[in-house]
């Protein structure tokens, strides 16, 4: 029979009916349930395993607090493992499968391990895969983590889109129950700026599980009507399936919305879930409260929940796990369950009351001053076995059994912020303290306001509160009053295999056995017997197990006191934290300019920070990257060559004192640069180590163009507004990054002057007397566009860089292609560009590394004495100063044919190779075409005086020793005759 | 966190770098400054359990160099000053 524990009435649609598939068999379900409640309404009380016993067990809870009903949903690529049954929105096709089970949910082969419990008690991994420490990471932990698993990951990637977004409102209210719906009409009504997030898809809270009424109707009823005119307001937003996972500092919180996760599959265009940052002027905490559970001998048997939660599953779900059910409570509130079930039809086997004055009823057999002693029941409950006030033993018949130990209010969010929950004697449960998070208050039942018109009230106060409204307040809505006290019953006397943590397997002796083996503070307890780690973070647990330890530490439950609680509040996809952030897009992509065209061209680009780079160009007959990068560096050489460096960081440097700053900022001397010249910068950090190099280019008296390396561009900058605005705050001097305004074209090689007089307007004299090695000027061309020329050379050729307004980059780039045609001009990528400023000798980012100086790099002597500049103090101490300074030096091998590695080090002809023999190490090595062999750059101590010297090179890494000679780190055209020509 | 910027209003600290404690304005006099001097300048810090004033860019932003005094231990930020007037006030030597 389908959905043979169905009830009648409940908020679900019965006019439509929904197939679903839990563990590959079909059911029936309809609008409005949840996984858990449409298994339950067919007979399925069994919903997965225990995480280290194996243990049959099915939901406990109605909510997200779920230890138990943990599944897997859907499949391929969107199979979504440790989702909890009993938050699950039930669509039309919805697949589930139970988890950490095999070969089945009903005979599982690890059950197994509930035999062996004795051993596998608290710290039985420490105990017990302590040696050998090999085996730890080889055998032991594959094992533990294919028995106490969780869930598996499809191994796909995920085809769901995630998003962020940003909102902003006077008042966030958390929590749709009476006291969050209240807050929000009473601020709504006031105009306020107003966000109500929920993390059920039917707002109203224990209002839609329960049957008392709200003014004239019932509390489901009077929720609706609420939302209806919350939804009216155009100063309200609603955010049902909203959890707000995290506050954060300043008013800042974290809430992850469902968008799509109750359907089969996210609409076209829509995200799976969106991570909302959500800006709150003030705050109101509404997350009600969460029931806590009675420890009891074998209280894990699927069919055994908390009571609320069985009258939830009835009243708002019409489902309970049988039709004949028990209840073990130890407050007022069991009791309405049992009779909520009844008058749907449901059988009460007992209540079994642990007061001796408990009230009677006419209509259920209520035991008094009784407790639930053990249960029987293999795959689900059948039995309790009940010990009566005089000592006697009576065992119920029931398939369910209703659990109530009280209520604990839901104070996580205020400890976000590292407050500390207190203790309220009246509830006998943690409330939320005194140092919430700024802006934050707490209302209703998460106030330890419990009853209906309790939480009403006191929305209506912290919405008026945190908003300074004046005037009359307005009433609350009748509804029950009834005073709640709670007197606190955590475990039944002599019980050892009764459950606190259900999702990570912790008992009651666990608890024990950490006590007696000296674990004494709350936060050892946790860790020691995982307590509370679980994915739903002890929501139910926590209390009892703290209420055990107080107990045997002869300690009251203050004095012990509680673990805080860090976000997020409830488990979150890595997905959603990720966003859009993901693959390709995990950072901005830059292109320069004349991107399209070098992918027009077949580049192989690279990426540079953000940067895509063109990295050679091959042409078709090349099959390896070296034939490409050879051809470019050779014909560079031999001809002309054109290269793209727009990513190089310019920085427009403007005002009367632009040279006055360069000189703090450059460790060598700015001030007598020519207006019409270039020159080589070199910055220091202030700790004397090398940061950055590049040039500066005088356009004007008070105008400079400095350039940065791509990858320090932005570092570069920044420091740069940091010596202006923090040190040198009187200059005058602006600065401003240009480095996405102008696309920069090297043009190097011996016809690079005449390729470019064809493109220079005429008025710019090109001749090497009318513009210089290191000149540069403003100059137009292609007849008047605006440009800049500098002429410098990173190849050691004869060479330019021209500067053009960024859009005309690409038509730049065209035309010095079909100019040059008759110089057989080539374009060349990064790695030429490597390699040719290997063979001259020029530092970049693998010898700026973070660690060398001005000494080391071979520029000691620019650091200049008569002035002072950043860095320039520290750079003289003698530590940096030693005559076995590492210096930069050219080496190449000994036989031509052999490699150089970047990263080998250096070693001494003869003897020892180790540490202690060390005499540097390669920073960069490339093949040289022009010398046909490979070369490197090294730091090698002392190296200055060691030209000629032949050492090894050594990389263990590699496995390779070869013989190599310390040359002159210049390798190309020593006395830069070329790049004067 | 949400910085209130002097010039801009309340700004999301993600729209800024933080480059630590403030006094790296607090350059030497390179004219008489002396090696523990410049020592301590280039690597001795405080590091309160407490207020702090501390070096906040406004990278995505306006590009100001801001003195932030944030409470290390509750993050409450009591002062925002724009760099460049504290190092006004400081008289820097560089």
């Amino acid at each position: 029979m389908t959905q043979k524990n169905r009830l009648q009435g409940g908020q679900i649609d019965r006019a439509t009916s929904w197939k679903f598939h839990f563990d590959g068999k079909q059911y029936e379900g309809h609008p409005g349930d949840t996984l858990a409640s449409a298994l339950l309404a067919n007979n399925v009380r069994l919903m997965g395993r225990s995480f280290k016993y194996h243990r049959p067990r099915g939901p406990l809870t109605a909510g997200s607090e779920e230890p138990n009903a943990i599944v897997q949903l859907r499949g391929g690529a969107r199979q979504e493992p440790n989702t909890r049954a009993t938050t699950a929105e039930l669509f039309n096709g919805l697949m589930a499968k139970s988890q950490n089970r095999f070969p089945s949910l009903a005979f599982d082969a690890m059950a197994i391990n509930d035999r062996f419990s004795n051993f596998l008690t608290a710290g039985f991994y420490y105990k017990t895969f302590m040696w050998p420490a090999a085996f730890w990471e080889k055998i032991y932990e594959p094992i533990i983590r294919k028995a106490a698993g969780l869930g598996a990951l499809s191994m796909k990637e995920d085809p769901d889109v995630y998003d962020k977004g940003f909102r902003h409102c006077d008042l966030l209210i958390i929590g749709a129950g009476p006291s969050g719906l209240m807050a929000a009409l009473t601020a709504g009504r006031a105009g306020s700026d107003v966000i109500l997030a929920d993390e059920d898809f039917r707002m109203g809270g224990r209002l839609n599980a329960e049957t008392f009424g709200v003014d004239n109707m019932t509390g489901a009823d009077w929720a609706a009507q609420t939302v209806a005119e919350l939804r009216t307001m155009p100063n309200v937003r609603l955010m049902p399936r909203t959890t707000v996972i995290g506050a954060f500092d300043h008013g800042i919180y974290g809430a992850v919305e469902r968008v799509s996760d109750h359907i089969h599959t996210p609409d076209a265009g829509k995200p799976r879930q969106i991570l909302w940052r959500i800006y709150a002027g003030k705050t109101i905490l509404a997350a009600g409260s969460t029931e806590r559970p009675i420890a009891f001998e074998n209280n894990d048997r699927p069919g055994i929940m908390l009571a609320a939660s069985l009258r939830a599953y009835a009243n708002r779900w019409a489902a309970t796990p049988a039709q004949r059910i028990a209840v073990f409570t130890n407050n007022d509130d069991g009791h309405r369950t049992a009779a909520d079930l009844q008058a749907k039809g449901v059988k009460i086997a007992a209540v079994v009351d642990t007061r001796a004055d408990a009230p009677r009823s006419d209509n259920f057999e209520v035991l008094q001053g009784a407790q639930v002693v053990d249960t029987k029941g293999r795959l689900g409950l059948t039995f309790a076995e009940v010990k009566l006030a005089d000592g006697t033993m009576r065992t119920l018949e029931c398939g369910a059994l209703g659990v109530s130990g009280g209520w604990n209010p839901n104070v996580h969010l205020t400890c976000h912020q590292r407050g500390r929950p207190a203790w309220n004697e009246d509830l006998a449960a943690f409330g939320p303290g005194a140092d919430l998070p700024p802006g934050m208050s707490v209302a209703g039942a998460a106030n330890g306001d419990m009853s209906t018109h309790g939480a009403l009230s006191s929305g209506i106060k912290a919405a008026r509160a945190a908003l300074g409204l004046k005037g009359k307040a307005p009433k609350a809505p009748e509804a029950e009053d009834t005073p709640v006290t709670q007197t606190p019953f955590w475990y039944v006397e002599g019980c050892s295999r009764a459950w606190l943590d259900q999702q990570n397997d912790v008992t009651v002796k666990d608890v024990k056995l950490s006590h007696q083996e000296g674990f004494r503070s709350v936060e050892h307890l946790k860790r020691y017997t995982t307590l509370g780690m679980a994915t739903d973070q002890g929501k139910t647990s926590n209390m009892g197990g703290l209420a055990i330890m107080a107990e045997l530490a002869g300690k009251s439950i203050p004095e012990v006191g509680t673990t805080i609680f860090r976000p997020p509040y409830t488990p979150t996809a890595i997905g959603t934290l990720a966003g859009r952030m993901r693959g390709q897009e995990f950072h901005p992509t830059r292109l320069t300019p004349s991107h399209f065209w070098a992918k027009e061209r077949g580049a192989v680009f690279v990426e540079v920070g953000n940067w895509l780079r063109a990295q050679w160009f091959p042409l078709p007959q090349e099959t390896h990257w070296r034939e490409s990068v050879d051809r470019e560096v050779s014909q560079t050489r031999a001809s002309v060559g054109v290269c793209d460096c727009t990513t190089l960081g310019k920085i427009d440097v403007q005002g009367v004192d632009a040279a006055t700053f360069l000189n703090k900022i450059y460790c060598n001397g700015f001030a007598k640069l020519a207006v019409g010249k270039v020159r080589y910068g070199l910055m220091l950090r202030e700790d004397g180590i090398a940061m950055d190099d590049g040039t500066a280019a005088r356009l004007a008296e008070d105008h400079f163009v400095v350039t940065t390396t791509t990858a320090n561009a932005g570092r570069v900058y920044q420091h740069m507004e940091f010596v202006r605005q923090c040190l040198m705050p009187d200059l005058d001097v602006q600065l401003i990054s240009t480095t996405e305004a102008w696309a920069q074209y090297a043009v190097a090689g011996p016809n690079s002057r005449a390729l470019l007089q064809k493109i220079v307007d005429p008025d710019t004299d090109m001749s090497n007397e009318g513009f210089p090695f290191m000149a540069c000027a403003n100059i137009t061309v292609c007849g008047g566009l605006r440009a800049r020329l500098f002429r410098i050379s990173f190849s050691g050729e004869l060479a330019y860089e021209i500067a053009v307004p960024a859009r005309y980059g690409d038509a730049l780039m065209r035309r010095l292609m079909s100019e040059g045609e008759e110089f057989n001009v080539v374009p060349y990528g990064t790695e030429a560009l490597g390699v040719m400023r290997i063979e001259k000798g020029h530092a970049a980012g693998n010898e700026l590394n973070g660690t060398t100086t001005a000494n080391n790099l071979g520029m000691g002597r620019m650091v200049s004495k008569a002035k002072d500049s950043i860095g320039s103090k520290l750079s003289e101490r003698p530590g940096l100063n030693e005559t076995d300074a590492l210096k930069l030096v050219g080496v190449r091998p000994v036989n031509d044919s052999d490699k150089i590695t970047a990263g080998g080090h250096m070693m001494n002809a003869n003897g020892e190779m180790n540490a202690a023999t060390d005499q540097g190490y390669v920073t960069s090595a490339a093949y040289s075409p022009s010398l046909g062999c490979m070369v490197g750059l090294a730091f090698v101590k002392d190296g200055s005086e060691r030209m000629g010297e032949r050492m090894r090179l050594t990389s263990p890494v590699t496995d390779l020793t070869v013989d190599v000679e310390v040359v002159s780190a210049h390798f190309v055209d020593p006395e830069g005759g070329r790049q004067r020509a | 966190m949400i910085i209130n910027h002097p010039l801009l209003g309340p700004r999301d600290s993600a729209e800024f770098v933080y480059l630590g404690d403030a006094s790296l304005m607090e350059r030497p006099d390179p004219e008489t400054a002396s090696a523990e001097d410049w020592h301590a300048y280039a690597y001795l810090r405080d590091n309160p359990a407490g207020p702090h004033r501390e070096l906040w860019w406004h990278e995505g932003g306006d590009r100001s160099w801001l003195v932030v005094t944030r409470n290390t231990v509750t993050h409450e930020i009591t002062k925002v000053e724009m760099a460049r007037d504290v190092a006004r006030k400081l008289g820097s030597k560089a």
